[in-house]
């Protein structure tokens, strides 16, 4: 096995061990200190020593007996929920748009969709502070969803443009030939087949409203504190580990959301996504 | 024949005659199509122009004012040692995290794209995986590996390779682990998409030319990798340059980063002239970088990411 050539350059498995290694240490690196919070989160001591002394659930009823924390996590799921369908609808509608639209704006346009990604969080954060303390928005759910649709719109956009680049529009323009009117042809031809993107860019809007901390610690106090801004001051203070517990539940949602993303993917009517397996020609050319 | 081209005579003649409206029409019609479609970004542009972009235009102007006057003041005030210093710390701690991506992303990546499909679509799953767990699970979970009395302390206790417990976090090596743990994905997945479309008939002509397997991995591929990896370095130099969250919990305190001093300046010291004027040198340092990259290698590249 390890001396059987590995590439076209004739190096054997063998003398790519060390590859092997690094890359599986990497991995490791990677993944596993998430992974180690789960038992963690089961131990009965304050001390977050591993392997834990013995087992209990007791973080958790710590978790689900705060009535703050359980005000954040509903605060954060609501405001991830209601972030998700802004972004899902204004993003999917401008990714259409500038796909479809042969105006000289639409370089432009795409151009800032891009700048909320560019722009660094914190100073993204500071304005939106300063904007709200103005408009009586500090605190309150619609200022967060906004703030938060305003980071998730970029990567709707992305996620759902992309996929227009694998769609032959003349799909719809069959459909409009033979009497659809362009929304009709938009809602029956198109939506149906890009509906993969759509559907991952609506849970990494979700993913991205609920995991949001930087503009959170400055608009999200009071009783309207979120989820990640609580763990965020409980983490600056102690290592309490109730946020084991949370971060376990975190955990889930990203496995079970991340998942969901790979088995969409996966749907016999899958879209290809672009640049995924080159065609021959291209990879010639390249 | 005179018939058909007599035929043909009107039919072109007919056509012509109302071509000119049609084709009026015609260009009427796509012209307030292309604006109605375009109009359909306008609802995004919107929010983000007035959520995003508006608050960024007062900070800028406010960086220039002191009470009614125009000012350079609180730009003077940034020369002082304190800021500079966290300039510096900031830089290096920016240069090390893209550093080490670079050592632990290269291999990994290279490891997936070599391997079969299915193979590596389970290890980018497992690379993706970090990317959707949430920034504060994972240095929640870096304080409680890193800790005095942590994993990694008794771990390396047991192991008899150190006597006393290490001081491993709320410092810059805790710092370093954590920032290297969150920017690692960012590194490896453009990397990956430009390997995988890497035509291994390159290699194979390298190694018929006469080029041993090292020869070629560093005169064929790696070469023909670059877009893939200058992308990474980017997105991972530029998102370090504002990272706020991990070096606020992993440092505690002991590091102190640019994204910090603009977050004190408000919560501490209200003091928006200060905090606003780190904000736009921050902005400019970021958008800098992208542009002065952008015009080397084409910014389609870094925001294609392939």
């Amino acid at each position: 096995m390890l001396r059987r050539p590995a590439t076209e350059t004739q190096i054997t498995h063998g003398g790519r061990l060390w590859l092997y290694v690094l890359g599986g240490l990497t991995l490791l690196f990677l993944i596993l200190p998430s992974l180690l919070v789960i038992p963690l989160s089961f131990s009965d001591s304050r001390y977050l020593a591993f392997p834990p002394p013995g087992w209990s659930t007791r973080w958790y009823e710590a978790y689900f007996d705060a009535i703050e924390w359980r005000d954040a996590t509903a605060m954060s799921f609501t405001a991830a929920t209601l972030t998700m369908v802004i972004s899902t609808a204004l993003g999917t509608l401008a990714a259409y748009g500038m796909h479809t639209s042969q105006s000289r704006f639409t370089q432009l346009a795409y151009a800032t969709f891009m700048l909320p990604l560019i722009i660094p969080g914190i100073l993204i954060a500071i304005g939106i502070f300063l904007l709200y303390a103005h408009l009586g928005l500090n605190n309150t759910l619609t200022g967060i969803v906004l703030a938060h649709s305003v980071m998730a719109i970029p990567l709707v956009v992305i996620l759902v443009a992309s996929s227009f680049k694998s769609y032959d529009m003349n799909q719809e323009m069959v459909a409009r030939s033979l009497g659809a009117s362009r929304p009709w042809a938009f809602l029956t031809v198109t939506l149906p087949q890009i509906k993969t993107s759509v559907i991952s860019a609506a849970l990494l809007a979700f993913i991205t409203s609920l995991d949001e901390v930087v503009i959170s610690l400055f608009i999200a106090g009071g009783d309207k504190a979120t989820l990640t801004r609580r763990m965020f001051n409980a983490l600056r203070d102690e290592i309490d580990p109730t946020i084991a517990a949370i971060s376990t539940l975190l955990i889930l949602i990203s496995i079970f959301l991340l998942g969901l993303t790979q088995l969409l993917q996966r749907s016999p009517n899958q879209q290809p996504t672009p640049g995924n397996e080159p065609s021959p020609r291209q990879s010639a050319k390249a | 024949m005179t018939t058909t081209s007599l035929a043909d005579e009107v039919g072109r003649r007919d056509h012509a005659a109302w071509k000119a409206p049609n084709e009026a029409a015609y260009r009427r019609r796509e012209r307030s199509e292309t604006t109605v479609l375009a109009a359909l970004a306008v609802p995004g542009l919107l929010l983000i122009g007035a959520i995003a972009l508006t608050p960024i235009a007062w900070l800028f102007w406010l960086s220039f004012r002191s009470g009614s006057d125009f000012t350079f003041e609180h730009y003077e005030r940034l020369l002082h040692p304190t800021y500079t210093l966290t300039l510096q710390t900031t830089f290096e701690l920016s240069f090390l995290v893209t550093a080490i991506c670079i050592a632990l992303g290269y291999p990994l990546a290279y490891l997936i794209s070599q391997v079969r499909p299915r193979l590596a679509g389970f290890l980018l799953l497992l690379v993706l995986f970090p990317v959707w767990t949430s920034l504060l699970v994972r240095c929640y979970a870096w304080l409680v590996l890193l800790q005095r009395r942590g994993v990694v302390n008794s771990w390396l206790q047991d192991m008899g390779l150190i006597d006393a417990p290490l001081r491993l976090m709320h410092n810059f090596t805790g710092t370093t682990i954590g920032m290297v743990h969150i920017m690692l994905p960012f590194m490896v997945l453009p990397l990956y998409a430009t390997m995988r479309s890497i035509n291994r008939d390159y290699m194979r002509a390298a190694a018929n030319l006469g080029a041993s397997p090292v020869k070629a991995f560093w005169g064929v591929f790696v070469p023909l990798s670059f877009p893939g990896l200058f992308a990474g370095i980017i997105i991972v130099f530029v998102l370090c340059l504002g990272f706020y969250v991990t070096p606020a919990l992993l440092g505690g305190g002991r590091v102190m980063m640019w994204s910090m001093q603009i977050e004190r300046n408000v919560t501490y010291h209200s003091d928006w002239g200060a905090a606003s004027a780190l904000g736009v040198v921050l902005l400019a340092m970021t958008l800098a970088i992208l542009w002065g990259v952008g015009r080397l290698i084409g910014f389609d590249r870094i925001v294609g990411g392939r």
